[in-house]
């Protein structure tokens, strides 16, 4: 009789932890359910850092947070059904901005598939345009080439998120197949050289050029290019502007950075962009936010563009110089080929436009507190800690003043959902990028409006200690949609206010006896357990801001602010980047 | 709007038709008419996809089908040399008219009678996008009951 032999071999939902060891992670954001048991099982003594985010949609924003503070990629785990389908605003939101996210999401067995049996979703159907790549596994064997090739796909090319999705019975099963070391994917191969020709091309019209402005995206960060760009500009005497998304790919203390470009960039990024007779693109996009209407965009000057997503170029602007390829490896071949010349009649062109500062705001006669002021505050409270730091953003008001008057010098220092505008993005975002950069500030600012979308994250910094500055700018609106509604729409609020007092009459809220204060957020933070302060002078906010930077335990300032602040400057949709409001009498 | 012809190569996986396709619609693109079959590589296939667009609608079109994770290669044919054919089939009642005179333009363009009915006729034809749409203006004044088309396929000569 022979003796007892156990099973050879592992199971999928070990394949699945071993894929993410190999492949560097440290950090799971995971949310259980029924279909997703096995993998939380082995997840249970594994050699990992296991965060629970109380709603997978925050889970995958905790992901991304932790992706573009560290540059690594983002990992989350989910159950099928809602668990999956609660993923989608945040793989739109990391697919938009080029963030790496592996995402692995629980599915019914596969003799269940397709029989609507309990949470049960097509979710590989349902995420295939928000994701770069998705996977329906369907054998056990398939699973380690999978996952290998789910974090190359992640992190190559432009990145990217990439979904798993896995059935249960997959999970469970037996393979023998070894962990994938080398991937090779058929048809994908992400590394793109430049052509060295267009490369040519471009150094050609850089030599010549006397009015050249570098317009830097996002593409700039991800590439790891920003020293190089840095060369550039500054040993050709190259003006540099940048995207939202390319904030703090540019030191913004140097003599060049003219700040950032569009609809509420500065008078220097977008009067340069309008007179400059060369637009060199590098790893930005070219959207309507930043073009305004296309028809008047830089319509003296020759467009570069330099981006790795050749489906980038041309999409949008008529490009004279095109250069798909990695932005690294073209700066490498542009920069031997660059002659210094003589452009000080343009610097002091600049230098004349950058006095207007990137953005400006009238002192109020009321005293009520000024968002704007919070953050040139919050600026020179972080500043004066010395510290590294991260601010994070919600989307709206709050995320055009943390742009527009916090100065951003360092590439991953400013995290914010440019491209989808994810409003909720603000509160998990700076909880993933803490726990990948525990030494560094990590600040978070919020609107009343978006703080609200995933509030129930703060638990999560409290249990893991993570020392968190959540600041509130608390208007009592929703302040972006409500300024192009005095702007655009002659004063209607509709479902904008969101005091008590001052509603639309179709919501049906009556104003109560006693002005009423809704909701609480500083006793809502105590309740999560934060520390939490509520402030109404800048002179308050200066000593909570000092206060909480000093202390080692997440903290929620709210900041009562004017409720009619607007952003400025402003070029209104769909006019030309030289038509800019400069100024609105509140 | 020209008619583009756009030849794919894409692995042949489950899911990347419907990758391919809905990043198409997704986009605010038409598709007119899509074939797919197994290329001489049985794991590739190739599908043709005829879409209407000005230049930069097909270049945007091109540039977001070859960055698919399963997409080969992108050939927009339309401005080289190429064989184009699409197949269709057609029945057409023959109750005013009789048979004769519907026979007479099938003779035209070398199409083939593939079915008799009693008051229906069933043709096959087989040409270019301008041949099939030649062909099916003539038979437009017909009472045309049905039509099949497979969709265009293409190659280039070279």
């Amino acid at each position: 009789m022979t003796p007892y032999q156990p099973p050879q071999g592992r199971t999928g939902a070990q394949c699945v932890i071993d894929g993410l060891l190999n492949n560097g992670v440290e950090v799971v954001f995971g949310y259980p359910g029924g279909q997703a048991i096995d993998l939380f099982d082995k997840l249970y003594d594994a050699p990992l850092r296991l965060v629970l985010p109380r709603h997978e949609q925050g889970g995958i924003h905790m992901a991304d947070g932790y992706a573009r503070a560290t540059g690594r990629v983002g990992c989350a785990i989910v159950t099928s059904g809602p668990g999956a389908t609660n993923t989608v605003t945040g793989l739109a939101t990391a697919m938009m901005d080029g963030v790496p996210l592996v995402v692995i999401a629980g599915q019914v067995s596969l003799p269940l598939i397709g029989t609507d049996a309990f949470q049960e979703a097509d979710n590989t159907g349902i995420t295939r345009s928000v994701t770069k790549h998705n996977y329906l596994v369907r054998s056990v064997d398939e699973l380690p080439r999978v996952i290998a090739e789910a974090f190359f796909i992640a992190s190559t090319g432009k990145p990217g998120p990439v979904l798993i999705d896995i059935p249960k019975n997959v999970q469970q099963a037996i393979t023998l197949q070894p962990d994938v070391q080398d991937v090779a994917i058929r048809a994908y191969h992400p590394t793109i050289r430049p052509p060295a020709a267009q490369v040519a091309r471009l150094a050609d019209a850089i030599n010549k050029s006397h009015r050249p402005v570098l317009y830097v995206g996002g593409g700039a960060i991800l590439s790891n290019s920003c020293g190089l760009l840095r060369t550039l500009a500054e040993t050709y005497s190259i003006p540099v502007c940048t995207t939202l998304m390319g904030l703090g790919a540019f030191p913004e203390r140097s003599p060049l950075s003219l700040w950032m470009v569009g609809m509420h960039g500065s008078v220097a990024a977008n009067s340069a962009i309008q007179q400059a007779d060369l637009v060199i693109a590098a790893g930005a996009r070219f959207d309507d936010r930043v073009t305004g209407r296309i028809a008047d965009f830089a319509q003296g000057a020759k467009i570069a563009h330099i981006d790795v997503d050749a489906s980038a170029i041309g999409k949008n602007v008529a490009t004279h110089i095109p250069v798909c390829g990695d932005l690294r490896q073209t700066l490498e071949a542009l920069l031997p080929q660059l002659t210094k010349a003589d452009r000080s009649d343009w610097l002091a062109q600049i230098a004349k436009w950058r006095e207007a500062k990137p953005a400006t705001y009238h002192p109020r006669k009321d005293g009520k507190l000024q968002p704007q002021a919070v953050v040139e505050a919050l600026d020179r409270a972080a500043t004066a800690t010395g510290r590294p730091t991260v601010l994070t953003t919600d989307v709206g008001q709050n995320q055009m003043w943390a742009a527009q008057f916090f100065r951003h010098d360092t590439p991953r220092g400013f995290l914010s959902s440019g491209g989808m505008g994810t409003m909720g993005f603000g509160v998990p975002s700076a909880i993933g990028a803490q726990l990948g950069r525990p030494d560094a500030l990590v600040l978070s600012v919020n609107g009343d409006g978006g703080f609200q979308m995933n509030i129930q994250e703060l638990v999560v910094a409290v249990e893991h200690r993570l020392p968190v500055k959540f600041v509130i700018l608390n208007n009592a609106r929703l302040g972006m949609v409500r300024q192009w509604q005095q702007l655009f729409y002659g004063g209607r609020y509709s479902a904008t206010v969101l005091s008590q007092d001052g509603r639309p009459d179709n919501e049906h809220i009556l104003p109560p006896e006693a002005p009423t204060y809704l909701p609480d957020f500083v006793g809502v933070a105590q309740a999560y357990g934060l520390q939490a302060r509520r402030v109404r002078s800048l002179a308050e906010a200066e000593a909570a801001f000092a206060e909480a930077f000093a202390d080692p335990r997440p903290w929620v300032i709210e900041c009562i602010v004017a409720e009619d602040e607007n952003v400025l400057p402003m070029v209104a949709p769909g006019a030309a980047l030289s038509e800019m409001i400069l100024d609105h009498d509140n | 709007m020209q008619k583009h012809i756009l030849n794919v190569l894409v692995e042949n996986r489950p899911g990347v038709l419907a990758r391919i396709v809905g990043l198409i619609t997704g986009r605010g693109y038409n598709i007119e008419t899509l074939n797919v079959g197994p290329s001489n590589d049985p794991t590739i296939s190739k599908m043709t996809i005829v879409i209407p667009g000005d230049e930069a609608v097909i270049a945007q079109v091109v540039a977001q089908l070859a960055k698919q994770i399963n997409v080969f290669s992108v050939d927009d044919v339309t401005a080289r040399p190429h064989i184009d054919r699409e197949a269709i089939l057609i029945k057409v009642s023959t109750r005013s008219t009789g048979r004769a005179p519907i026979i007479e333009v099938a003779m035209l363009f070398g199409a083939k009678v593939v079915g008799v009915q009693p008051d229906a006729l069933t043709i096959q034809m087989l040409g270019s996008q301008m041949q099939v749409e030649q062909f099916l203006t003539l038979m437009h004044p017909f009472d045309v009951l049905d039509i099949s088309r497979s969709g265009s396929v293409a190659m280039t000569q070279s």
